[in-house]
């Protein structure tokens, strides 16, 4: 399934993430955010640190609320406290983990490594509850002395080894099995707990002084190999997908494929691939070939950088549209604005009916490869040449779609630079050029002025006038508007507008159907159900 | 109606069936088509092709060099087909000598044609038949290296055949070595790669991986060569490490789990290389759980009691992995044989050396009635397993006194021992009722009940030296503090004449447990008088050939100390004092530089000479004229004997006229 460039690009740095978690990272990366990159953490921030308030009296903490020390007299089982971390567990997680390194066992070694909701009491270990059993509701512990697992009551199961000074615990989340499970010195030890609520603190607890504990959360290296499970995680969530029933038959989805590849085609205005795969697959094509065409030519104008005569074809073939969408007009303009810095569109329409576009700012970034001019013919076709369409992924290809261009090869200048007489033969034009590139500018301030201020508006018109700031645009901090790539976004803005005049839909099912599992995904992570941190969209859909 | 219905197949298929023979090329071909695709896919119509005789002309075609490529081709292609086919098939195809027909041809072949990968594909299909007929492939050097050659660079398909053609032939360490020679390491090696993003393939993966185990099985220098293999930037255990990591599928990282325990156990990797602590164990341990299939949790379990056999560090690392113990117990429950063998041998080896271990095994829920059932169970594989588990758990002290009781593990141990059990059987159930028959084992009564002494009597009559010792081990158990109608019956059972053979026997330890097993009859006064008023000349008679023999001083030791509960029984010592042979003996040892000797020796003295009883100024006159008096002054003087000092004052003081 082909993508539009924009999709993927965001889709990418998803990707790149997941990437990096194999190489070594600096310093400065924030591990937490490799570990888990499906948590946003403005909604669902994760636990980075003890809590310096919700905790029992007798905890003491130090170094960066990292290290848990008892500072009460420990004498009985009265004089346990417990520590929670700043923040539950957030689902989209999938799979939790930190580990506790045991700095001294302290007088009796009686920690308590494990977790606890909300509101449980702190004065016990965790997994310890009330008598009787159930008041103290989702507290879950690993005690070392007996090397037993407590939930939520005052005896403990045989679950694992005791633990000592020197020893790591680590205690895991499975946020798709709502399973936890310990490790011991990097060792698996087995799953402790099932069916285990969401929104779960890390906790610990200690009992005799001189217990110290040391907690990583993260941020460093873990003793026990993490990743090995994610992948394991991932693979099952890949195979639950690609396994999982088809409502219907066979032959019912095919259509439903067919129907969303050739709904895509004419959203983009593939038009003759379209019809090719209309004829191939016998799904009709709800609009007419002219419609689509012509949205074709106007994309392909967009995608060429020749916005001016974008703006004038749309005009003629769908009037009113642009005058009732001013906000959709002045992005049209600025995009304008930008092409007349890049030297691919003018004002002067009747220049781009002659196939002829020239740059007031000359650059020696972009080698031009010079085209004959029938690619500018073929351009007009349009339905031949459907692959010229497709979104240019390097210079090369976008320029070949170029007409002719007139330019100042080796030489940079800015704005004001072309004004003296340096390139006599073209100083009469060029001064025109950059006359009217003014001129255009104090215009779409103009327009600017008339539309509800808002900043998207403002920044997008001062990021346009800086270009004009340097004197090689193409290496400037704002160059990135220069790139083809830019184009894409306004090319859809566009056709959305126009098929919605049309009173079609805005957006392809293909498109939809992504942003919907998108947005399910997100729902996921805010109904705790941890699979969606394995569910790698981009990953699905680049097959 | 089925026979009439072959008959009509061999009526229609006769035509080209005579065209096979033709001379005409042409025809031959055609004929060789229309067989091929009558026998794809259909088992009836290859046993009936089979049964026409065909195969011979088959392999004639395949094998003549001077014939058309695509004919001999074909006939390759066919024969492969046929050896898809039923077991019978296949055996009758070997019968004809297919599978030699078939390396013949490799040997010649050139590499990377179809025509290689047809008679490799038709190989490997032959030899996945069991027996396969492994001495088809001789372990020619020129033959191997080429096998191995097109397991580095052939087709896909070529390389998968010949590796898997090869795992299966790998049975020895001739052919261990001799692979390792033509260079399969670095063939294995190299299938092992899994490129990154890409799903990694069984049917890729697990031939090599199995090759690999087959060459490294307890073989250290195959071992060795497989460590320092490497296929670009990673070594063998590193790629290895790759495959049991949990996104792999289960029998990859199985087979990969495998192929690191051989390495460990064959020497090339420490206990705790993280390789084997951190990759093999902990994927092994996982394989065990519930979630996986029998077939992986049984093999899974076999490896690991493989991996954990003898190194007590991962015998604890495992005991606590993943919830092995109750893992384990679960596999026990599971139906197929290989699953309870795969679980016992597990048990046993976790339980081998620590305490605690055997502790927690005892306490998983349920299981020593599994381990009874175990013991009744009609496959010997599972009952030998179900005996292994025991004889681990049999060395606590503790279980033998508590659990091993309430459950009467003895009663089907007993029984499988006397039902004409293997020797590998015999050996560990011996074993086993050696620890069971310890004294302060309580199933020591009711075992005697069910002809223990017998048995065990018989065992030591056994060509294997290992049964030889177990029986007598067992026997000298049950002899400490026993009953004097026990001792008897262990006598009259085993015979003068055979504790006679025990004592010349080639194996130090045998004599050594029979001396003990002596030393147990002859103990309390009252049982040596009456063993010895009954045996007295046969037994003083052992004491003196092991005494006058080249026997190791340990044996020595015992042999005087038989001689030291002899002295110590009242009628039995003048059995002693009438043998002045005896008695200058003593005054020897008492002068022997070997100081248990001298211990032992001073320990008959001492009783010789007790004072208070019948007959000590008699006794303590004779020996001193003998001169035990003036060895025993000699020795109190010696500071090479200090710690003997004490027990030296206490029998002097004995002669307190003399002194």
């Amino acid at each position: 399934m082909k993508l539009r460039k924009s999709e993927m690009a965001a889709i990418g740095s998803g990707r790149g993430t997941m990437d990096s978690q194999n190489q070594v990272q600096s310093d400065t990366v924030d591990r937490l955010k490799l570990l888990y990159p499906n948590v946003n953490e403005e909604e669902t921030p994760l636990p980075r640190a003890w809590s310096t308030k919700d905790k029992f009296s007798y905890i003491g903490l130090s170094q960066n609320n990292l290290r848990v020390h008892y500072k009460g007299h420990g004498k009985t089982h009265r004089d346990a406290a417990s520590v929670r971390a700043t923040h539950p567990i957030p689902a989209a997680c999938g799979l939790y983990y930190f580990e506790v390194r045991i700095v001294s066992k302290g007088r009796d070694g009686y920690m308590g490594i494990g977790l606890s909701a909300h509101g449980v009491n702190m004065n016990r270990l965790p997994g310890v509850g009330r008598f009787p059993p159930g008041w103290d509701k989702h507290s879950y512990g690993y005690h070392g002395d007996d090397g037993h697992s407590f939930c939520s009551s005052g005896t403990g199961q045989p679950y694992g080894p005791t633990f000592t000074t020197g020893d790591v615990i680590g205690c895991g989340v499975n946020l798709v099995d709502n399973t936890c499970f310990y490790t011991k010195n990097g060792h698996h030890l087995g799953i402790a707990f099932r069916g285990l609520p969401p929104n779960l603190y890390p906790t610990v607890g200690l009992q005799t002084p001189g217990e110290v504990v040391d907690t990583n959360f993260g941020q460093q290296p873990f003793v026990f190999d993490i990743e090995d499970m994610l992948k394991e995680l991932r693979a099952r969530t890949r195979v639950a997908i690609d396994e999982f029933p088809l409502p219907d038959e066979q032959g019912q989805w095919q259509q439903v494929l067919h129907r969303m590849v050739s709904t895509y085609l004419v959203h983009h205005g593939y038009c003759s691939t379209a019809q090719a795969f209309s004829r191939a697959t016998g799904q009709p094509i709800d609009e007419d070939i002219a419609s689509i065409k012509n949205r074709q030519r106007v994309s392909k104008l967009v995608l060429a950088g020749r916005v001016g005569e974008a703006v004038e074809t749309t005009r003629r073939l769908w009037p009113g549209l642009l005058e009732r969408d001013p906000d959709l007009l002045f992005l049209l303009k600025c995009r304008q604005f930008v092409e007349m810095v890049n030297g691919t569109d003018c004002e002067a329409s009747e220049d781009g009916a002659n196939g002829v576009a020239t740059s007031v700012i000359s650059h020696t970034g972009r080698p031009h490869k010079r085209s004959n001019g029938v690619a500018a013919d073929a351009a007009e076709e349009g339905g031949g040449r459907d692959v010229d369409m497709a979104p240019a992924a390097n210079g090369d290809h976008e320029d070949e779609a170029l007409p002719l261009v007139k330019g100042m090869p080796g030489v940079t200048a800015s704005v004001a630079a072309l004004l003296p007489d340096r390139f006599e033969a073209d100083a009469s034009s060029q001064r025109a050029s950059v006359e009217r590139m003014l001129a255009f500018g104090r215009e779409l301030y103009a327009m600017s002025q008339k539309l509800s201020q808002d900043l998207y508006h403002k920044s997008m018109l001062e990021d346009a006038f800086s270009l004009l700031a340097y004197s090689n645009p193409w290496d400037s901090p704002v160059g990135w508007q220069l790139e083809p790539v830019r184009r894409e976004a306004v090319c859809d803005a566009l056709n959305s507008a126009i098929l919605e005049s049309q009173g079609m839909q805005w957006s392809s099912p293909v498109e939809a159907c992504v942003s919907h599992a998108r947005s399910l995904l997100r729902r996921m992570s805010r109904a705790a159900l941890g699979a969606c941190a394995f569910a790698d969209l981009s990953a699905l859909l680049a097959r | 109606m089925q026979q009439f219905t072959v008959f009509m197949d061999i009526e229609s298929s006769r035509s080209y069936i005579d065209e096979l023979y033709s001379s005409d090329a042409v025809k031959v071909m055609e004929a060789l088509v229309t067989l091929k695709n009558s026998v794809i896919g259909s088992n009836r119509q290859k046993s009936s092709v089979i049964s026409q005789g065909v195969v011979p002309r088959l392999l004639q075609l395949m094998s003549e060099e001077s014939l058309d490529p695509n004919i001999r081709l074909e006939a390759t292609i066919t024969i492969g087909s046929l050896a898809k086919g039923t077991p019978e098939n296949i055996e009758s195809l070997i019968e004809k000598g297919t599978a030699t027909a078939l390396v013949e041809m490799l040997k010649t072949v050139p590499l990377g044609s179809k025509l290689a990968e047809a008679a490799l594909c038709a190989l490997r299909s032959i030899f996945s038949h069991k027996p396969a007929p492994v001495d088809a492939l001789p372990a020619d050097m020129r033959l191997l290296t080429r096998l191995t050659q097109i397991a580095r660079e052939d087709s896909q398909e070529a390389r998968t055949s010949v590796i898997r053609v090869l795992a299966v032939w790998c049975s020895g360490t001739v052919e261990q070595e001799a692979l390792t020679c033509a260079g399969a390491c670095s063939a294995a090696a190299a299938m092992l790669v899994v490129p990154p993003r890409s799903v990694p393939s069984p049917s890729r993966l697990v031939p090599a991986l199995e090759l690999l185990a087959a060459m490294c099985f307890k073989n250290p220098n195959v071992a060795q060569v497989a460590l320092n293999t490497r296929h670009g930037d990673k070594s063998i255990p590193e790629l290895l490490m790759c495959l049991v990591s949990r996104d792999k599928p289960l029998v990859v990282a199985l087979k990969a789990a495998k192929c690191l325990t051989f390495l460990q156990r064959a020497g090339a990797l420490p206990a705790d290389d993280s390789r084997i602590v951190f990759g093999a164990l902990p994927c092994l341990a996982r394989l065990c759980t519930k979630e996986n299939t029998e077939d992986i949790r049984a093999s899974a379990a076999e490896v690991l009691a493989y991996l954990t056999e003898v190194d007590t560090s991962l015998q604890r690392l495992a005991a606590i992995s993943n919830h092995l113990m109750s893992s384990l117990a679960d596999i026990v429950n599971c139906q197929s044989a290989a699953a309870k063998q795969g679980a016992f041998k597990c048990f046993a080896s976790l339980g081998a050396n620590d305490e605690d271990i055997r502790k927690m095994i005892i306490e998983t829920h349920g299981l020593m009635v599994h381990v009874v059932n175990g013991l009744n169970n009609p496959d010997p594989c599972v009952s030998l397993a179900a005996v292994r588990c025991l004889h681990s758990l049999s060395r606590s002290v503790q279980q033998l006194r508590t659990t091993f009781q309430d459950h009467a593990v003895w009663k089907p141990l007993m029984q499988l021992l006397n039902d004409s059990p293997g020797p590998e059987l015999l050996n560990v159930g011996s074993s086993t009722l050696c620890n069971l028959l310890l004294e302060f084992s309580p199933a020591k009564e009711p075992m005697l009940d069910q002809g223990a002494v017998e048995m065990l009597c018989n065992l030591t009559k056994m060509s294997d030296p290992a049964l030889r010792l177990n029986g007598i081990w067992a026997l000298m158990n049950m002899a400490f503090q026993a009953e004097q109608k026990v001792k008897q019956r262990i006598l009259c059972c085993l015979g003068t004449e055979q504790m006679f053979r025990l004592l010349g026997d080639s194996d130090t330890r045998v004599i050594m447990k029979m001396l003990g097993l002596l030393r147990n009859l002859l103990s309390t006064r009252q049982h040596i008088d009456a063993i010895m008023s009954e045996y007295s000349s046969q037994v003083m008679q052992a004491v003196i050939v092991v005494l006058e023999g080249s026997y190791p001083a340990e044996v020595k030791e015992q042999a005087l100390c038989i001689l030291g509960n002899i002295g110590d029984g009242e009628k039995s010592k003048d059995l002693i004092m009438a043998n002045e042979d005896v008695l200058r003996k003593l005054v020897d040892y008492l002068a022997h530089p070997e100081s248990k000797l001298q211990e032992a020796a001073l320990f008959v003295a001492g009783n010789l000479v007790w004072r208070g009883e019948a007959g000590a100024a008699a006794r303590q006159q004779r020996l001193a004229d003998l001169g035990v008096l003036r060895a025993l002054k000699l020795l109190r003087a010696s500071h090479h004997a200090a710690h003997l000092h004490d027990k030296v004052k206490t029998a002097l003081a004995q002669f307190n006229e003399f002194t």
